[in-house]
């Protein structure tokens, strides 16, 4: 198999949720350029269904509903981003350790992070944020906390199989060094379970977020963002639905987003390994 | 002993135990022998008669998860490698001894293409240069009998074959010209045809790099025009030693006489079974 081959020969899951990721990353990246209005800006229409001035309407305060949903969605996958990639390295990092050296340390890390991931991840994000206050880095380290966990598990799985594959011992009958072996004999043939998980865990964080912010636990107004969006809508549900249905779509969407593409990775990479 | 010229390897009271929870087995009970410089020596023997254990406490590689014991002495050009750090034997492994193991399908880096692989052992070893150790890989893969070296170089190990990734592994073994190579059962996994041909392989470049061949086997088939000398073991034991000739011509111990017996011969008549 050719290095093309392997990486365009997707299959339909992949692509489509490649291309739903590449809207999601398109809104991260350039979401304030794209939005039409200034997403705190009031004008004096309130709760205004669809016009060709304000395409889904506008809030309870007269605020575009689309500039909001677009800005609001960057501080949302934002966050999401950047506190996943955090996840992951922090559970790369003790999964492959632990995994790998085993024995006490082993035992010692695993039972802590144990201890983490037997709190349900709400409470522990509430308890959280609780302590040191809502603020974005404060979200961004409870959901890294809070996953991190899962993360080393799905690494730490694999690795103990992967260490005691042939490749090891005949790299380390060469003079490998362990941290090479480590790093480079059995993390590359691990990937696979975990590219699944991060996409899987890329879903539930928006989930987690915007449920956080709507309960007032996410980043302080007046930035806009889905969870807190929903939770001033809700007041006004009858009168314009399109202020609930807008954040709810958007949150469905991205949650989609990454659980379509996780099931398309997991086909290909199936595939892949054959 | 050898006699004048002392050996490369002399390894004495070997022994190695494998310890789960209180019980213990051993499983090398107290071997000794010599390996001089550019010697060809066969360890023949049944499965768990302890012969890889002992190729592996001479480059003290223990199976991962298990925790071996080693007992007695090593001494590789005078120093005792059962007594060296760790940080030492890593230096040792692949540069002065290095392995070549059983099977070839799972003893590559399955994402790693074959040039990479050698090239890390070489610039691990001698400090080359990435083009350097680029430039030598493609000349152990020639030195190995792969055909356009070049280009294959850049191919993953899917794309060879049995006995064209245990040249691959042998092309890796002895890309630092070691004192000594272990091949541990280096035929095992493969077509009869192909076994031919890799032990040529193996004489070949043991002649052309002046190393010392440590052959390990069950099958004296193989051993049989291969080495100078040939220690039977047995259950942790070196139970008769001698030249190849000799161990065939006249075998004196029972185990070795069954053994010779478990070799299908074709210039005696009669069936199997």
């Amino acid at each position: 198999m050719t290095e093309r081959q392997r990486l365009g020969g997707g299959n339909a899951m992949m692509s489509i949720g490649l291309l739903m990721l590449a809207s999601l990353v398109a809104i991260t990246l350039f979401g304030t350029l794209i939005a039409p209005y200034n997403p705190s800006e009031t004008s004096a229409d309130s709760l205004a269904g669809p016009t060709a001035a304000h395409w889904l309407g506008t809030d309870s305060i007269g605020r575009d509903l689309l500039s909001r949903l677009i800005v609001g969605g960057r501080t949302t996958l934002l966050i999401t981003f950047v506190a996943v990639t955090l996840a992951v390295c922090c559970g790369l990092v003790l999964g492959l350790f632990c995994g790998y050296v085993g024995g006490l340390a082993d035992q010692v890390v695993m039972r802590i992070l144990d201890v983490v991931f037997a709190f349900p991840v709400f409470l522990l994000a509430i308890a959280v944020v609780a302590a040191l206050g809502p603020s974005v880095p404060n979200l961004i380290l409870t959901i890294a906390i809070v996953y991190t966990p899962r993360l080393a598990r799905v690494v730490r799985g694999p690795v103990l199989s992967v260490k005691r594959w042939d490749h090891v011992e005949a790299a380390r009958s060469v003079g490998v060094s362990e941290f090479n072996i480590a790093t480079r004999h059995v993390l590359p043939l691990i990937v696979s379970p975990v590219l699944v998980e991060t996409s899987l865990t890329l879903a539930q964080t928006i989930f987690t977020i915007t449920a956080l912010s709507f309960l007032g636990l996410g980043p302080p107004p007046p930035d806009p963002n889905w969870g807190a969006m929903l939770s001033e809508a809700r007041q006004f549900m009858e009168l314009a639905p399109l202020t609930v249905i807008g954040p709810a779509a958007a949150i469905v969407f991205a949650t989609l987003t990454f659980i379509v593409l996780a099931n398309g990775l997991r086909e290909r990479l199936d595939v892949a390994s054959r | 002993m050898m006699g004048a010229p002392v050996a490369l390897l002399q390894v004495r009271g070997l022994t190695a135990q494998f310890n789960r929870g209180d019980a213990a087995s051993q499983v090398v009970k107290g071997i000794s022998f010599d390996i001089g410089a550019g010697e060809s020596v066969g360890f023949v023997g049944e499965s768990g008669c302890g012969k890889s254990v002992t190729a592996r406490a001479l480059m003290r590689l223990a199976p991962e998860g298990s925790s071996l014991a080693w007992g007695g002495t090593v001494l590789f050009k005078g120093q005792d490698l059962l007594q060296v750090n760790e940080r030492v034997m890593q230096d040792i492994r692949g540069r002065r001894i290095a392995m070549v193991f059983q099977d070839p399908m799972s003893s590559l880096n399955p994402v790693l293409t074959v040039g990479a692989q050698i090239e890390d052992v070489v610039r691990r070893h001698t400090g080359a240069s990435a083009s350097r150790a680029r430039k030598r890989a493609v000349e152990l893969l020639d030195l190995v009998g792969i055909r356009d070296a070049a280009r294959r170089a850049d191919d993953y190990p899917h794309q060879f074959s049995g006995g064209m990734r245990q040249r691959v592994l042998i092309a890796i073994a002895v890309s630092c010209q070691p004192d000594l190579l272990i091949a541990d059962e280096p035929t095992t996994a493969l077509d009869v045809t192909v076994q031919a041909q890799i032990l040529r392989l193996l004489m070949r470049l043991r002649r052309e790099l002046g190393m010392a061949l440590m052959l390990i086997t069950h099958d004296f088939g193989v051993i049989a025009g291969m080495v100078d000398r040939v220690h039977v073991m047995l259950d942790g034991r070196i139970v008769e030693t001698g030249s190849v000739d000799a161990l065939f011509a006249n075998p004196q111990q029972a185990y070795t006489q069954a053994l010779l017996a478990a070799v299908p011969r074709l210039d005696v008549a009669g069936k199997l079974a």
